[in-house]
């Protein structure tokens, strides 16, 4: 590096040609990959003569449809690559023992474990949650838009300026070594010298201002803008929970950033917050981060729950037993989520009545949850349950996360945790409940609402397919790790030396095999489905017979949603709309009045974006120069007075009547 | 359908049997306490997920659309069964609840032993008691860049990736660290608990079986991570005592130099031992100033409780400093801005404060 002239810092900063990774042959093919896929996704853009079209009618839009979709899209694509770090870890821990070294080196192999946790949660789970939040919630309260379309917008893109600095990590320079948690001192300066841990801080920080931003949003939206005669019992259960994830969002991830902040000032300017020396303490860290860090996996798991009432209620054919308690539930959690950070490390020391008040309070939100679940139990009975899907997916996590549920509970145990924690147990554990929860519930979700947001049902062959590839793959893949943990084994190694484990590797490997072909089963569905939209085609608007207000409109609904704002009178609000006889209104439509589209929120998050990559690198001059531009086109932003029209009441007839054929054609 | 899945996986639990499961037949007393209150949970648990489990199979095939069984559409509302749904829960959690916290309490690994084994309580020093009470043995922790240092202060020795205790003799592990945290795991013997830098944490156990097991970090520490292994030996009679003696009679010296060369990042180390230990030499570790340029924390700590050294104590920094990227063969850092001087009113160039600070 002395060979660099002095101008090539003051440009540059740290970036050197050697930071491009290309003597690794593994990054140089996913890199020509990841070129050639992009670039001709580029060609057949530029082809079709679609970027104006993307930029119109997608990027800049405001439409809370559109930016859900877009987050599935995200969420969908981030998966891919969380994915494919995992099925390198499987490998690796597969073929890694006694003289075989396997073929990650630690300083690859621990970035790819960094990579995989931090991509799961932020840049897959949480897109997919926050996407069918923000598609759903405003059609199940009879709204016309979130409360701050141009919020949403930003708040998406920043989500995927935090995607971009993570993607960038790959190609240009390392990724993080450090767990997806990143526990000081290990991630200090000291330690993590590199530009790892500065991708990680600015990514998180850059999504965390979008996620923040979003639950603001949506609070905002389910507190005040909920149609007439929706009392906060009347509302469904997914909003519900989404209220409720919402509270978490916009309470703990303030926290994140604080704590991140504070790290990033260690690495920095040399504060001593988290240092061993000069009165720094690690513990603070953990201890914060966690605090964020739980009530996180409440912020994913939430929403699921919300899905899995609306799929248990439509698809028995039978209101939700127990309504009320499930709100109640669904509240007690959100409290209690505050109040067990500190099971995640009884082992740090703590007094014995310290551990016992954690590990109680943990167990308490078992019972919240168990409440839960025999409500979905007693939706069931007496209904008429009919096996599409979504139904196989809510059967398949009843079954699979009580499991987990039960093993959480064994971990809360503080003795229990003491043998049990860091080990793969854990690790078996909350992917048990994360992919058995959130991701059996996204799925769920994106089955049950795709022909809302699309006009057509998806393919249900290889829907089944990719159900049961995932499901026996999450078995096949993590049972063994439960096994593992019970044998001593513990995470985050790359390489072993008793020979008897490998074989459970090997089971653990093939089960990642099997999950892959889910993944790559559902896009097979996905493309299947577009391919015959004509034969899935639905026009009603409602395909399953459903009970909340989503359903009374078009599918895909209009950009105005409902033509007039329904008056609700009960938490079924679609079911009881039917029951009585409801007749769509054919005239007497008013001018509606919509949010503009606005590419400010592309834009300022691009300079984020490039001022987070600036400070990576301590390119100083241009972190500076695209803070300020961050800045400048904010303010600018709000002299921005062009930001709303009408839709004139003859498009609004000449929707609905196109709607009304169709109905008397179906 | 689902339920013969489960039936699948049946076979694999006997598998299970027939491997090492370590922490389902541990050799120490702590951990098989550790052990029991995990499947007492566990059984607890499954007094009511094997019901609920059997109940979601059941009224998924009986409530199928096809098979025409009762229906109605607008019942979900039970009182009795809401309190049955929320009480029974509870109720686990009651039980579960007073088990965690005995439990925690009993084995708190900060809490001296009052037993070996369940059949042989310690005996406590009693009036017409013959025994004397068993002191335990302590062993110093330090986890390293990627080994395990363990110090020997009632022998005077110390070992590398090896640690050995007497069967049935107390043991007090006390841990700490010298670079990042780490966690101190011999699943055999007893649960986990964190080593890190500049503190100190406590773990009390007991081997009752003779053997050799396998101890490793159970927290990720960086590169070195997986190597990070070593070995824990129990043994019978006056092995021990022959183990301490011949590393006595080798005579390696471990003193401050000696430690500040071990301590530097090293890989897979084998198992040795000295037999000529400096006396506080973990005490120094613990307060980080095994190098003689450092002030040790407990000195500053002194100084802070009296009120601190004032700006006069700036000239200290230097000596508080520890992390230092040398410590991980890395790059070395940028030397850390500190203040040499302060300017005044009276002396705006601080030239008073440099020549103090620099004495």
């Amino acid at each position: 590096m002395n060979s660099y002239p002095d101008w090539w810092k003051l440009v540059f900063g740290r970036f050197t040609l050697e930071a491009i990774p290309y003597h690794e042959p593994i990054l140089l093919a996913t890199f020509a990959a990841v070129a050639i896929g992009g670039l001709a996704l580029i060609a057949v853009i530029t082809r079709m003569k679609a970027w104006g079209y993307l930029w119109n009618e997608w990027f800049t839009s405001v439409d809370h449809k559109k930016i859900g979709i877009m987050y599935m899209v995200l969420g969908v694509v981030m998966l891919l690559r969380g994915f494919a770090d995992a099925l390198m870890m499987r490998g690796q821990q597969a073929i890694a023992f006694g003289a075989n070294e396997g073929y990650l080196p630690p300083h690859h192999y621990d970035q790819i474990f960094t990579a995989h946790g931090v991509i799961m949660i932020f840049f897959v789970a949480m897109p997919l949650v926050t996407g069918l939040m923000n598609y759903v919630v405003p059609l199940q309260i009879g709204a016309r838009d979130v409360a701050f379309p141009f919020l949403n917008n930003f708040s998406f893109w920043m989500t995927v300026g935090g995607v971009v600095l993570v993607m960038a990590s790959l190609f240009v320079g390392e990724f993080a070594k450090v767990g997806w948690l990143a526990y000081p001192p290990l991630s200090g300066a000291a330690y993590s010298p590199g530009v790892g841990m500065d991708y990680y801080l600015w990514a998180l920080q850059i999504a965390g201002v979008g996620t923040t931003l979003s639950g603001i949003n949506l609070i905002a939206t389910i507190v005040k803008m909920r149609a007439p005669g929706m009392d906060m019992m009347k509302m469904p259960v997914f909003t519900w929970t989404a209220l409720c994830t919402n509270v978490l969002i916009v309470a703990s991830f303030p926290v994140l950033a604080g704590t991140l902040a504070l790290l990033t000032l260690d690495r920095y300017v040399g504060t001593n917050f988290f240092t061993n020396d000069l009165g720094g303490n690690p513990m603070m860290y953990v201890n914060l981060i966690w605090i964020w860090g739980h009530p996180e996996v409440y912020i994913l798991i939430l929403p699921c729950f919300g899905i899995y009432s609306e799929i248990a209620s439509t698809f028995a054919g039978k209101r939700l037993f127990g309504y009320t308690s499930m709100v109640y539930a669904t509240v007690v959690i959100t409290i209690l989520s505050y109040l067990v950070w500190l099971h995640h490390f009884f082992t740090m020391g703590s007094g014995a009545s310290v551990n016992s008040f954690f590990g109680i309070t943990t167990m308490i939100i078992s019972i919240p949850t168990g409440a839960k679940i025999f409500n979905w139990l007693f939706t069931m009975y007496r209904g008429r349950i009919r096996f599409e899907l979504p139904m196989m997916w809510l059967i398949a996590f009843m079954l699979t996360f009580v499991i987990g549920g039960m093993t959480g509970v064994m971990l809360a145990v503080p003795p229990a945790d003491f043998i049990l924690h860091n080990s793969l147990f854990l690790i078996a554990h909350f992917h048990n409940v994360i992919i058995g929860g959130v991701v059996f519930g996204a799925f769920a979700g994106i089955t049950y609402w795709f022909p809302k947001a699309f006009g057509f049902k998806l393919d249900p062959f290889w829907g089944k397919l990719s159900f049961w590839f995932w499901v026996i793959g999450f078995y096949v893949a993590f049972m063994p790790l439960y096994v593992l943990g019970l044998m001593g084994v513990t995470r985050r190694l790359n390489h072993f030396e008793d020979p008897s484990l490998q074989i459970w590797f090997v089971i653990a490997a093939f089960g990642a095999v099997l999950i892959a072909l889910g993944i790559l089963c559902f896009l097979i569905q996905i493309a299947v489905s577009i391919q015959h939209r004509d034969r899935l085609r639905d026009v009603t608007g409602d395909p399953w017979d459903g009970r909340t207000l989503e359903w009374s409109t078009s599918s895909p609904p209009p950009a105005y949603n409902f033509a007039f704002t329904p008056v609700i009178h009960d938490h079924d609000t679609w079911a009881d709309m039917k029951k009585r006889g409801y007749q769509r209104p054919l005239d007497g439509f008013r001018p509606i009045h919509m949010p503009k589209n606005t590419g400010a929120g592309l834009i300022i998050s691009a300079f984020a974006t490039i001022c987070g990559f600036a400070l990576v690198w301590y390119v100083w001059w241009l972190a500076a120069l695209s803070f300020a531009a961050v800045i400048v086109m904010a303010i600018a932003h709000t002299f921005n007075y062009d930001r709303d029209f009408h839709i004139p009441a003859e498009t609004v007839l000449r929707e609905e009547d196109l709607r009304t054929e169709q109905l008397a054609r179906a | 359908m689902k339920n013969r899945r489960f039936l699948a996986l049946l076979p694999l639990l006997s598998l299970l049997g027939g491997c090492q499961a370590v922490l389902l037949s541990p050799s120490g007393d702590v951990a098989l306490q550790q052990r029991n209150l995990m499947l007492i949970s566990t059984a607890l648990m499954l007094t009511i997920i094997i019901p609920v489990m059997a109940l979601t199979v059941f009224f998924a095939w009986r409530y199928r659309a096809s098979a025409k069984a009762d229906y109605d559409p607008d019942w979900n509302h039970s009182l009795p069964l809401e309190v049955v749904i929320w009480a029974v829960p509870l109720l686990i959690i009651v039980i579960l609840g007073a088990l965690t916290w005995m439990g925690t309490h009993l084995l708190d690994p900060y809490r001296p032993l009052n037993r070996i084994s369940a059949a042989t309580p310690i005996t406590t020093a009693q009036a017409g008691s013959t025994q004397a009470r068993k002191e335990p043995l302590v062993i110093q922790v330090v986890a390293l860049d990627w080994k395990w240092l363990f110090l020997y202060p009632q022998q005077g020795i110390a070992s590398v990736n090896e640690v050995v205790a007497p069967v049935n003799q107390p043991i007090e592990f006390r841990i700490t660290a010298s670079s990042v945290m780490n966690s101190l795991f011999i699943p055999a013997l007893a649960g986990q608990i964190y080593a890190m830098p500049g503190m100190q944490t406590k773990l009390n156990a007991v081997i009752n079986h003779p053997g050799d097991f396998e101890g490793f970090s159970a927290n990720y520490s960086g590169e070195g991570f997986s190597g990070m292994r070593f070995r824990f030996r129990g043994l019978e009679g006056n092995g021990f005592e022959d183990w301490v003696k011949a590393a006595r009679d080798k005579g390696d010296k471990l003193g401050r130099e000696e430690y500040l060369v071990l301590e530097r990042p090293s890989e897979r180390e084998p198992a040795r031992q000295f037999g000529n230990v400096a006396p506080n030499l973990f005490d120094l570790i613990l307060n980080m100033c095994v190098d003689r340029a450092k002030m040790c924390m407990r000195d500053m700590m002194a100084m802070d409780a009296k009120g601190g050294g004032g700006k006069e104590g700036i000239s200290t920094v230097m000596a508080l400093e520890y992390d230092k990227s040398v410590r991980r063969g890395g790059a070395p850092m940028p030397p850390r801005p500190f203040v040499t001087a302060i300017c005044t009113p009276a002396d705006v160039y601080g030239k008073g404060e440099i020549a103090r600070a620099s004495n």
